[in-house]
Parts: C-alpha cells; sequence; structure tokens
C-alpha cells in the first residue's frame, strides 16, 4: 500500500495585498510531504516560500486549493481552528529561533508541551527528554541570552519536536549560524525527519544543506519549478528510529 | 547523518505540583521589565491609597454622624416633622413622653434636648456648642467613651461633660474648669474622649433638666424621644400605633412629629450631611479619580509591556496558541500586578490611617469589609485597564515570526 502523504497541497493560490499593490504570491503550488523524509524548498527572494510556508503551517489560509494535513482538511478553517490543527500537528523551527526570553530552555519546551495540552505533571520529564535528544541538558536551566545561536536553534527544534507533531516546518534554520552549527541544525533535523511519523519541510537559501536532504523542490515566482529526489525513501521507515519527544 | 550528541544528564523533573505555565509566563513578563512594574505597582499603589483614604474618611464621616443615634440604640424617634438630623434639632410640640408611653408595646422612653448655645470661654470669648441633654439618671448611654468624671456627676446643678479634644476650642484644661453657656455658669465635671461632630461644633452634654434651663425652654419640651419596643412587639405595629397618637386632629394638616426606626434616621442624617452638603459626593469623587488615575497608569504601562512582548505572543500565537490562552497571560499579568500593588497599597494605607491616628479632625477607618472592597476595586481597575492590552495582541498577525 502506498504511504499516505503527512501534508498534502493541491493547486494553492494565495493573493497578497489588496487593490492596485494585490500580487499572486502562489499560483497554483501543488507539494506533498511524506514521513520519513526531509524535504528542501528552495527559491529566490519573493519565490513565494514564506507564504508557502505559512499556508502549510495553517497560519495563512489559500485563497483557493486544498491542503490536507494529517488527514486533516484545512481549506475553510476559522483562525481558532486553524491554531488548534497547527498546535496538533506542526512544529516550528524559526530563523530567529523566537525562543520566549523569559523562560529558560527547558520552559520554553513546557510551554509548547502546556499549549499541545500535556499535563503539566510530566511536562518537565518530558521537557528534559526533549532537550537530551538534541544535546543540551546541561543548559536546561539557561535562558535564551545565554545560549550560543547554535544551542536556541537545539531548544527551537526540541519546542518543535515537543509533544511530537506530524509535521515539522523550518524556515532558515541555518540562516543565522556559522557554518558548524548550521552542520550541526542540520543533521539534527535530519534525524529527526527519519521517524516514521514525521515529515520535515525546511525553506532554505543555504546549498550547504543539500547533503541532507531527501527531497529537493524549487519555487520560482509562486510556482514549483524543479523536484528532485536525492535518496531513495527507506523501506522500513518506522525501525529506522524512535520518536524524539 | 551525523547523530544529535546527547548528553547524560537529563534535567530533572521539578519536584512538587509546578506552576502553570501561564501564571509562569505572566510572572517573567510582569518581572522581566522592572521599571515598568515599578511605575505599574506606583499607579496602584497611589491608586489604592487614595481610594482607601477617601473611603476611610467616608466611613469615618458615618460613624461622626451617626454616633449620637447609634450610641442610644433606640428602636424608634420621635422627632419634630421635617428634621434632617440630630445636630439639626429643634423642639417637639408639647409634651411627649406620656403620650409616648400610654401607647402598647412601649418598653422604655427616653426625652433627650438638643439645641445651639454660646460657650464663653474663661479667658473669654465665644464659641458655638451643640448642647445635649439626656435623664442622667435613667439614660446610661450618653455621653460614652468617659475619661474622667462620670454620668452620675452630670447630676450636679451646673455640671457639663466635654470631649477633651475641644478643650482648647472651648477654652478649658480640664475637670472643675468653669465656663459660661448662655450667660448661665457651668463646671466640667465629666470628660469624655473623642466624641467629635462632623460638623465640627463641640458637644456638650448635660442633664436633661439643666439642658432645658441653658436653652430656656419650657421644662416639658424635649427635642427627640427615643423609644424602645417591648419584647413581643413589632417595631412596625408600635410605630403606625404612635403615627395614629400623634396624627395632626384635622384632616389635611402636617404632624408635628415623625415617628422613625433608628436605621431611617441614620440614613436621613447621613443622607443630610453627606449628600446634600456634597461632604460624601467630593469623597466618592476623589476615589473614583483615584480608581480613574489607576486604570491609566496601568492600562499604558500594561499595554506599553504587552508591546515589548508582542514578538513572544506572536510566536505563541504561530505554535498554536488559542486567543483564550493569550489573553490569560495578559489577565495573569493584569492580576499579578493588582495583588501586588493591593499588598502594598493596603499596607501604605494603613501606615497612614496609623499616622492620622493623633488628628481628631480626621477619622480614617479601615473596616475588613473596606480591604475586600479594595482588592476586588483594585483587580477589577488592573483587568479592566488590561482591555486595550488584549485588543492588541488579539490581533497579531502569527505569520509576522516568518519576517523577523
Amino acid at each position: 500500500m502506498a504511504e499516505e502523504p503527512m501534508l498534502e497541497a493541491k493547486n494553492i493560490v494565495k493573493y497578497l495585498g489588496e487593490g492596485a499593490a494585490q500580487v499572486q504570491a502562489l499560483k497554483g503550488v501543488n507539494l506533498d510531504l511524506m514521513p520519513g523524509e526531509l524535504t528542501l524548498l528552495m527559491g529566490p527572494s519573493g519565490s513565494g516560500k514564506t507564504t508557502l510556508l505559512s499556508i502549510l503551517g495553517c497560519i495563512l489560509s489559500p485563497n483557493s486549493g486544498m491542503l490536507t494535513l494529517a488527514r486533516h482538511t484545512a481549506t475553510g478553517m476559522s483562525p481558532e481552528q486553524l491554531a488548534d490543527l497547527r498546535r496538533q500537528h506542526v512544529g516550528f523551527v524559526f530563523q530567529s529561533y523566537n525562543l520566549v526570553p523569559t523562560l529558560t530552555a527547558a520552559e520554553n519546551i513546557m510551554l509548547a508541551l502546556d499549549l499541545r495540552g500535556a499535563p503539566p505533571s510530566e511536562a518537565p520529564a518530558l521537557a528534559a527528554k526533549a532537550l537530551q535528544q538534541v544535546g543540551l541538558s546541561h543548559r536546561a536551566h539557561a535562558n535564551p541570552s545565554k545560549l550560543s545561536g547554535g544551542e536556541k536553534q537545539r531548544v527551537s527544534i526540541a519546542r518543535a519536536l515537543a509533544g511530537s507533531p506530524s509535521v515539522i516546518l523550518a524556515d532558515e534554520p541555518t540562516a543565522a549560524l556559522d557554518s558548524e552549527n548550521g552542520k550541526g541544525v542540520m543533521a539534527l533535523l535530519a534525524q529527526v525527519a527519519k521517524d516514521a511519523s514525521r515529515a520535515v519541510l525546511v525553506v532554505t537559501h543555504d546549498h550547504r544543506t543539500l547533503s541532507y536532504a531527501d527531497r529537493l523542490i524549487r519555487i520560482e515566482d509562486g510556482r514549483i519549478v524543479g523536484r528532485a529526489r536525492r535518496r531513495a525513501a527507506p523501506k522500513n521507515l518506522s525501525s529506522q528510529s524512535q520518536p524524539v519527544a | 547523518m551525523q547523530q544529535a550528541v546527547s548528553s547524560p544528564a537529563v534535567a530533572a523533573p521539578s519536584r512538587g505540583r509546578p506552576m502553570p505555565m501561564v501564571a509562569k509566563l505572566a510572572y517573567r513578563n510582569l518581572f522581566h521589565d522592572r521599571l515598568s512594574l515599578v511605575v505599574t505597582l506606583v499607579g496602584i499603589v497611589f491608586s489604592v491609597v487614595l481610594i482607601a483614604v477617601q473611603f476611610g474618611l467616608y466611613i469615618g464621616s458615618e460613624v461622626r454622624i451617626a454616633a449620637m443615634l447609634d450610641q442610644t440604640r433606640g428602636d424608634l424617634w420621635v422627632i419634630p416633622y421635617g428634621t434632617k438630623s440630630f445636630d439639626d434639632p429643634t423642639f417637639l410640640e408639647g409634651q411627649v413622653k406620656h403620650p409616648v408611653l400610654s401607647t402598647p408595646g412601649i418598653a422604655s422612653v427616653e426625652e433627650l434636648v438638643a439645641g445651639f448655645v454660646g460657650w464663653r470661654r474663661p479667658q473669654g470669648g465665644t464659641t458655638a456648642a451643640l448642647l445635649v441633654g439626656s435623664d442622667t439618671t435613667t439614660n446610661t448611654s450618653l455621653p460614652w467613651d468617659i475619661v474622667q468624671g462620670s454620668i452620675r456627676d452630670l447630676a450636679a446643678p451646673s455640671a457639663v461633660a466635654v470631649d477633651r479634644t475641644y478643650f482648647e476650642e472651648l477654652g478649658i484644661k480640664g475637670i472643675g474648669d468653669r465656663a459660661e453657656i448662655n450667660g448661665t455658669a457651668v463646671t466640667v465635671t465629666t470628660v469624655t474622649d473623642n466624641i467629635r461632630s462632623f460638623t465640627t461644633l463641640p458637644y456638650v452634654f448635660t442633664s436633661l433638666v439643666m439642658a432645658r434651663t441653658l436653652l430656656g425652654t419650657s421644662p416639658d419640651l424635649s427635642s427627640y424621644a427615643v423609644v424602645k419596643v417591648a419584647p413581643g412587639h413589632e417595631i412596625e405595629d408600635v410605630r403606625k400605633a404612635l403615627i395614629t397618637r400623634f396624627a395632626p386632629s384635622q384632616a389635611g394638616q402636617t404632624p408635628d412629629a415623625e415617628i422613625l426606626t433608628h436605621q431611617e434616621f441614620r440614613k436621613r442624617s447621613l443622607n443630610r450631611w453627606l449628600f446634600e452638603t456634597g461632604a460624601g459626593a467630593a469623597l466618592i469623587t476623589g476615589a473614583a479619580l483615584g480608581l480613574i488615575v489607576g486604570v491609566v497608569i496601568v492600562a499604558q504601562t500594561l499595554y506599553s509591556s504587552t508591546k515589548d512582548h508582542l514578538n513572544e505572543f506572536a510566536t505563541l500565537r504561530a505554535l498554536g496558541a488559542s486567543a483564550g490562552y493569550i489573553i490569560k497571560v495578559i489577565l495573569m499579568q493584569a492580576v499579578l500586578s493588582a495583588i501586588i500593588g493591593y499588598i502594598l497599597g493596603i499596607m501604605l494605607s494603613l501606615v497612614v490611617i496609623w499616622a492620622s491616628r493623633n488628628d481628631p479632625s480626621l477619622l480614617i477607618i479601615m473596616t475588613p469589609n473596606l480591604a475586600a472592597l479594595l482588592f476586588v476595586l483594585t483587580v477589577g481597575m488592573c483587568v479592566f485597564a488590561a482591555v486595550c492590552a488584549i485588543f492588541k495582541v488579539i490581533r497579531i498577525d502569527p505569520a509576522v515570526v516568518f519576517s523577523r
């Protein structure tokens, strides 16, 4: 039986702005994310990458087209329903980490767990486990201001993983990092993508990340202009790795 | 692929019940910007103290206005028709004690005589005073808070009781000092402590007979008759009987006397001094201003704090936080500010009240009910002030997280 995509976007069209300033940011995009795969979405500035990421992450609604996330049809949902859907099924990794500066590394993860309805009594242990998976157990009680860029991004990944979402969406996760930390973060995302219950999409400009990808998708001017598989999908995904958190 | 390096050390889960994340986030946001927190707390404390003092003065005014009524504890008051308060005395028409006593259901009746007099100081000069005469052989409630002498001493000829907080105004130093009331010599035999009138006129207590003499009125006239209803009788039934007894002889005429319950006369007196004079309205307006100032300061600082943390709120929204979750964070910040501000404010208010205890002209009273009301007002004020911040935060577009 064919593997079902974790996320499926069909003929997504999105207009931004109004009146004379209106532009068509996405012009019928088709895309799916398969479990156990790390997909890279690449394209020049203004190509529609961020708009597509926002729609795939249920932050923006498309003007037309259909989006299915973890077997839920997201099209036509209200903002609160979309928030509920992304809370349950989407983990985000941001270029600027977007950690809450007043909370420690562990508390940032516990916050995400709290949003996802994890029992408060279990949250500290789950957060500790997530930090262990990204190799930052020793930094659990550090505030973001005391963490390096690479450490912040690892905490951000641990936060995205908290609650085991179906899809991880990463927006330029290596853009603010040096080469060494960038490699570490991509390796971590690639490891995360080995989980058969999860798909990972990384939006990036960074060609150094190509070696970590299972699939490449190129977008230009609001259209998908190229797709390539860099390596065959694993035959038995579930035996490859254990869920991270 | 490169494997993430795992550390063997795992952060241990905290013991006990963890603080809810909403509360933790609100608490951390609040204490993140100390200066903003200080400004918020100053606003709340200012507001709490202002409201506490204004309402404390209001309660103090109530106590002073109603002191004479509360002290006598009558069930019913027979008063000259149209009397607005105890401190606004005239005389009842004719003899009232015996008509009252002959009404069924009466346990006792106490005549009181009150009137304005001129008090001539021993050193010269005259000041106005309110003379209150009662039967010192049967009445044990007026005057009260006696610190020197006794009620019985007032039975002596020309004996009067004055309050020691009025000594300077009355030109006397203590027991045995002599002065003149309306040209008649009187001697201070009894001294009370802190029986002060709302009108600032000194009360001078004496016997019923002496009061009638000093006021130059007929020996059977009185200003008020304080009635106690006999056990087993309804106050309302007795009142109806008294109204009938004091009804005008001809239909259409205005009666000479009114029969009020203790609460009715109290309410009328409070209404007279607190609202007809505008004194109470001024106190309430002061409290309202305190509330408004508090709302404005808290709203401004909370809005500013929310703007400072907008990126975090947008991130929360992007992570799937419902609007309700974010509103809870803001409200929690407001409530935390309110609790801290209230504790500091109530402490400062108690200090202000303690500092004013030696000023007899100021009576600021803090009661448990007022403290509870202040807490509710403070929390309500801060929650109301959070509305602007909430409007700001629920309009956040979570997509902004990708552009930062």
